[in-house]
């Protein structure tokens, strides 16, 4: 692997408990995330996804391993990764202008009121909220609270988002218009992201590539699925295309049968430092040798002792 | 019959304040006729009557609504009167009172509010106080009077002292109730903007604790009131506690009455401002 990724996760590895003989939630897991990516993760409750972001976020300390991000450690949390949370953990005390003004005086102290109040609203605009500025969060609906934490997050100008299953609470319905809106705003500026989701469909729509893990504890990444389809994709358009249900059946698949399985060849064979192999299923059966196009971004296996 | 229950308001809070005035007039007429002087119309025996009162009404001693209002005129037209250290004004007494409350309650949320912050952001600090908390808390605040007595060798100090021993304890407990209580998220939040620890505590932590610490100032200021009445009972010289005693000294029930009523009045008003502040600063998540 490149020494210039901009994320590098290595041998990371979380147990709640030093006594010998407990399982560590996940470990030996390693990924690369270049500049302006977005990693999509999935996996069963469980399996450490959230435990991951919450070290990448640098809320939580790994039991082992090393993150590093542009070519220094991530040890606590930073301005440089800007998190948006589940449940939206907005102040409620607070106007949605003043919670995203919040972040952006944290971010840059010295700014002047008028300069905080001009960024913020160029946020509260990106994500068409403009005109709830003097709204609490309680007036607000699930949709547009969470629209607030993207705001909030994005504000700050991260040179990572974290998200951490930031649509789970919602319909349907909102859920499709805010992902449409994330990856306009993803696209426009080049942002790099990392997300948990349990939405197949989501990570599908959203991820330039899906990590998928498997069952804790003792957890991995068992593979990375490359998203083929195009960039232009929308979510009205995608499902026509010849490699969704391609990619789509192959992380249900994933997540249904091979998420037990692989973990049983993990824990047959502890020692084994893998990165994990980069798979396309939505190329599969479109070329004359679909094993070879498995292999293509080689994964790198060394054995220790 | 109908037409006339249709024809009442309908507004529950106007029903309501009909059925209080009501209650209020039942109340004020059973009174009336349990005190008022019933004329002894003893015409067997005038000369045993003049012997034991001249035939004067015969009364229970307790004063009828109508010399308690008469009272309450009297004292509400002229509050401030100053007489001598036995006859003050009923404003000036619930002045000296409310003085002493203030002080005792804004030095114990001096002492009590950082100290709960410290016990709530701080596990081992609330584990190693909280033994002293439990022990001291159930004390009544009263039983401190003697050593605050000998100690501070001044009696209107010292009842300031005692309200400050019994508005502490409210205070401190929900404070630091409050502030281990601040949602996890909210910290984190903070925690990924590196937002330092004064900036912390005084935009994320207070805030989020703010409804519960005014709920503790609350319940203090409460207690506060309840026991300067027992202090100034017993240190004398001024205040509420001490008109009530000087005028059960004086036989005068009609005062002493009246002076319950204004501890009432003016219980009620303390917890309404705070009840406005403890409305001021709470949130809807």
């Amino acid at each position: 692997m490149s020494s210039h990724s901009f994320l590098q996760v290595r041998q990371l590895r979380k147990s709640y408990s030093d006594a010998p003989g407990t399982k560590p939630v996940f470990h030996a897991v390693n990924f690369d995330i270049e500049k302006g990516e977005f990693i999509c993760i999935i996996g069963h409750s469980g399996c450490g996804k959230s435990t991951i972001l919450n070290i990448l976020a640098g809320l939580d300390e790994a039991s082992g391993g090393t993150v590093i991000m542009d070519a220094r450690e991530v040890a606590g949390p930073s301005l440089d990764r800007g998190v948006v949370f589940q449940s939206h953990a907005l102040m409620p005390w607070l106007t949605v202008l003043k919670n995203i003004a919040f972040a952006v005086k944290s971010r840059w102290p010295n700014l002047n009121e008028e300069k905080i109040k001009a960024h913020c609203q160029k946020y509260i605009d990106l994500v068409r909220l403009t005109g709830n500025e003097q709204k609490k969060p309680s007036q607000l609906s699930g949709g547009m609270k969470q629209r607030v934490g993207i705001a909030r997050a994005f504000a700050i100008e991260p040179k990572m988002l974290l998200l951490d299953e930031p649509f789970g609470a919602l319909d349907a319905l909102t859920r499709g218009t805010i992902q449409d809106e994330l990856l306009s705003i993803c696209a426009k500026t080049q942002q790099t992201v990392f997300m948990i989701t349990h939405d197949v469909d989501e990570a599908i729509l959203l991820a330039d590539k899906i990590m998928l893990m498997s069952n804790g504890p003792e957890a991995r990444i068992a593979e990375i699925v490359v998203n083929t389809l195009p960039k232009t994709r929308t979510r009205a358009d995608i499902h026509h295309h010849p490699q969704f249900y391609k990619i789509r059946n192959h992380l249900v698949d994933f997540l249904v049968n091979r998420s037990k399985t692989v973990q049983q060849t993990f824990v047959s064979d502890p020692n084994l430092i893998a990165f994990p192999p980069q798979v396309m299923p939505g190329l599969e059966g479109n070329t004359a040798d679909p094993v070879a196009v498995n292999k293509v971004p080689s994964p790198v296996l060394k054995q220790i002792k | 019959m109908k037409t006339l229950l249709r024809s009442l308001p309908t507004s529950l809070s106007t029903k309501a304040a009909i059925l209080s005035l009501v209650l209020l007039a039942v109340f004020l007429l059973v009174w009336h006729i349990a005190t008022v002087p019933i004329a002894t119309a003893s015409a067997t025996d005038t000369e045993y009557a003049k012997l034991m009162g001249g035939g004067a009404p015969k009364t229970t001693g307790l004063p009828t609504p109508a010399q308690i209002g008469e009272a309450l005129l009297k004292q509400i037209r002229d509050p401030f009167y100053d007489n001598g250290p036995n006859d003050k004004g009923i404003g000036i007494q619930i002045a000296y009172s409310l003085a002493r409350v203030l002080s005792g309650f804004l030095l114990a949320a001096l002492v009590a509010i950082p100290l709960g912050f410290l016990i709530g952001m701080s596990p081992l600090i609330y584990r190693a106080l909280n033994p002293f908390i439990q022990v001291l808390k159930p004390i009544s605040p009263l039983a401190w009077m003697p050593l605050a007595l000998y100690t501070i060798k001044d009696s209107a100090t010292s009842s300031i002292f005692v309200i400050f021993i019994c508005s502490i304890w409210p205070m401190l407990i929900n404070t630091a109730h409050g502030v281990a209580g601040v949602r996890r998220d909210w910290l984190n939040v903070a925690k990924t903007l590196e937002v330092g620890i004064f900036r912390k505590a005084f935009w994320v932590v207070l805030p989020a604790a703010a409804p519960t610490i005014l709920t503790g100032m609350r319940i203090s200021m409460g207690i506060a009131w309840l026991v300067i009445v027992a202090a100034e009972m017993l240190v004398g010289g001024t205040g509420i506690g001490y008109f009530v005693w000087n005028e059960w000294n004086n036989l005068s029930l009609t005062n002493v009455i009246f002076a319950i009523l204004m501890i009432g009045v003016v219980g009620m008003l303390l917890d309404m401002m705070f009840g406005v502040l403890q409305r001021a600063v709470t949130y809807v998540e």
